[in-house]
């Protein structure tokens, strides 16, 4: 294990991390304004890289109209979602909202499952992504150096609606109680469905990126995925979304140095983010930088 | 008023004992593997109620318990020259190709393991509540798994293990499905119950009521597990080949459905759910036939009839929260006694 070794593993960790991180954001910002881990997350990134893969190669789009179009649908689907199973469970006990959001998710892999069958497609890389980049004595593909710099750029624009905007501060409003926001004139509803929307975004572009890492998408593709960037959400502390990123990156980062210093607990690979997820919750369960949901409502 | 639920629950052993002698000796096979699956699925769901519906601690590790029951009945059910040709991955342990024993010690040894898992399990679980819990066990559910793909020298990893004896039959299964549900019933009836409803009802005020709540937890999570490890061993001794794949989380939701639908916290719902969602699995078995869809040949397990059953559990929540029974039972249904509160 030399020096080049260990930078190359870096990069690759920093831009796994950076996909976890996408994906937990979204996670994050459903839990602060409904207290309700949203199951079917995974899957929506899921039906993002179809997206991508569709727009390819049926409709013969530029990448970066692909994309565009994943991330439109993407959104329109979360809101969908949250319009059709969850509005409805408002007042509802928390148990039947987690339990609709397992059915959505079940919903979207069977059904995805049932039209496009369940094996893996190659999703069509451009050719300018794969391109292999020499960057002092490492070597990476172009993807690896893209992923991390556009999950800033979205990371900048997430934190810039959330701090600097009107909606943003309904967000944070809407996180920290629910019913005052409604005495001060705000319609929670919309709120919500722009939460979803934003998510559900940030989700299609980590799925895009996943589909260009593993050059494939297919319909459990999300499952995995999805709940290793909830333990990511919950260790850097959910509700925070520099948590989600935090934590992104700290689940991305140990599951590619561990493989790479002890090839043989490859098979644990899957089982890293789940350790730290109990761990978390034993010993801190508000995460690295979380907020007490529980004492900040009263 | 007591010497009436006597009548009830002597009628019921009669019935079921009756139902179980005349299935076997008058259904054809296939009717009565079904009816095999179903009472190995009410055990399941029985006992998954006792956490999710009477407990109201939503865990989501059933899949977990299950495949400890499935492998322990496995290893000690098959025996040692037929375990010789079947690790191909690498060679077993020379520990497990001794391990023998009869039907009845490998599932009670089996529900002995997943039940003193549970114990373990329930120090971590315990300390959260709610949508995290479930995430937990949901976790270790998934660690479960993993172990059984990465430990060949036990388990013969992905593979699984074949050429399990088929010692379930109806007498074992329906037997054993009627002995959970009155042991589930008399819990939920006795102190323990009243403890775990009011754990379900109100953490915070039991807790002020000076309710052990984690002692309700535990034994309630125990129970279950027990009950969900010897449903795994009939289960493996039914299909006769079991592998890490059959125990994923498709398996815990088939469970959550069937408890959803009966309605959560009834062991009578449970019992209904099983039929209803086991039968009508099989009756809708012609969804997944291959068939012409939008120009795409549909193929593929679970198809078509897992998206009718995602469809079934949001419609049910979006309209029906209280699935059929609700939290009552049959006796509540036959008025044979007024229930203070819930």
């Amino acid at each position: 294990m030399d020096l080049t070794m260990f930078m190359q593993q870096m990069v690759n960790g920093f831009s796994l991390g950076s996909m976890y991180a996408l994906i937990a954001i979204g996670y994050t910002m459903v839990y602060g304004v409904l207290r309700l881990i949203n199951f079917a997350h995974g899957d929506i990134m899921m039906v993002g890289g179809f997206l991508g893969y569709f727009g390819i190669a049926v409709l013969d789009l530029p990448f970066g109209a692909a994309v565009l179009l994943a991330i439109v649908g993407s959104a329109l689907l979360g809101m969908a979602s949250d319009r059709i199973a969850y509005r409805p469970l408002r007042s509802a006990p928390k148990i039947s909202l987690l339990i609709t959001a397992i059915g959505v998710s079940f919903f979207l892999e069977n059904a995805f499952n049932v039209f496009f069958g369940g094996v893996p497609r190659a999703f069509p890389v451009p050719a300018y992504l794969e391109n292999v980049v020499d960057f002092m004595s490492l070597t990476m593909p172009v993807s690896a150096i893209i992923v991390p710099i556009i999950t800033a750029f979205l990371l900048a624009i997430i934190l810039w609606v959330l701090y600097k905007t009107k909606y943003g501060m309904a967000i944070r409003a809407l996180a920290f109680d629910v019913g005052t926001v409604n005495l001060m004139g705000i319609d929670a509803n919309r709120i919500i469905t722009l939460v979803f929307g934003m998510g559900s975004a940030l989700a299609a572009v980590g799925g895009i990126f996943w589909a260009v890492n593993y050059p494939s998408v297919e319909p459990m593709m999300g499952v995995l995925v999805g709940l290793k960037a909830f333990a990511a959400a919950v260790v850097g502390g959910i509700g925070s979304v520099g948590g989600a990123v935090l934590g992104g990156l700290i689940i991305g980062f140990t599951e590619v140095v561990v493989i790479a210093f002890f090839p043989e607990l490859g098979g644990y690979k899957d089982a890293f983010a789940f350790i730290f997820l109990i761990l978390i919750l034993l010993f801190k369960p508000t995460g690295i930088l979380g907020i007490d949901f529980e004492k900040s409502r009263f | 008023m007591i010497k009436k639920e006597q009548w009830l629950k002597f009628t019921f052993i009669v019935i079921t004992l009756w139902f179980i002698w005349f299935a076997n000796t008058h259904f054809d096979e296939y009717t009565v593997r079904i009816l095999n699956n179903i009472a190995i699925f009410v055990i399941l769901a029985v006992s998954y109620n006792l956490i999710n519906g009477v407990t109201g601690q939503f865990s989501l590790e059933p899949n977990g318990f299950v495949a400890i029951g499935a492998y322990t009945a496995a290893l000690l059910l098959v025996s040692p020259e037929a375990k010789q040709y079947q690790y191909a991955i690498v060679d077993p342990y020379p520990f497990v190709l001794t391990l023998h024993a009869n039907f009845v010690v490998a599932l009670l040894l089996g529900g002995a393991f997943a039940a003193t898992l549970a114990a373990i399990l329930s120090f971590p679980v315990f300390r959260v509540r709610g949508d995290y819990l479930a995430i937990v066990t949901l976790g270790f559910g998934f660690i479960i798994k993993i172990l059984a793909i990465n430990h060949p020298e036990v388990t013969n990893g992905s593979l699984g293990l074949n050429d399990i004896p088929e010692f379930s039959n109806l007498y074992w299964t329906g037997g054993i499905a009627m002995i959970a549900v009155i042991v589930v019933l008399n819990i939920i009836n006795s102190k323990f119950g009243r403890a775990m409803k009011a754990v379900r009802d109100d953490e915070d005020a039991a807790i002020a009521m000076g309710v052990n709540t984690f002692k309700a937890k535990t034994l309630a999570f125990c129970t279950s597990a027990f009950f969900e490890g010897v449903g795994g061993g009939l289960l493996a001794a039914l299909l006769t080949s079991i592998s890490p794949d059959l125990f994923d989380f498709f398996f815990t939701f088939q469970l959550l459905i069937i408890i959803v639908l009966g309605g959560l916290g009834s062991t009578t719902g449970a019992i209904i759910g099983t039929v209803l969602v086991m039968g009508g699995s099989e009756w809708m078995r012609f969804l997944d036939e291959p068939m012409k869809l939008f120009g795409y040949e549909t193929h593929g397990m679970p198809g078509m009839r897992m998206v009718v059953f995602s469809l079934i559990l949001i419609f049910i929540m979006l309209f029906a929260r209280e699935g059929i029974m609700g939290k009552k039972e049959l006796t509540d249904v036959l008025k044979f006694r007024k229930k203070g509160g819930k």
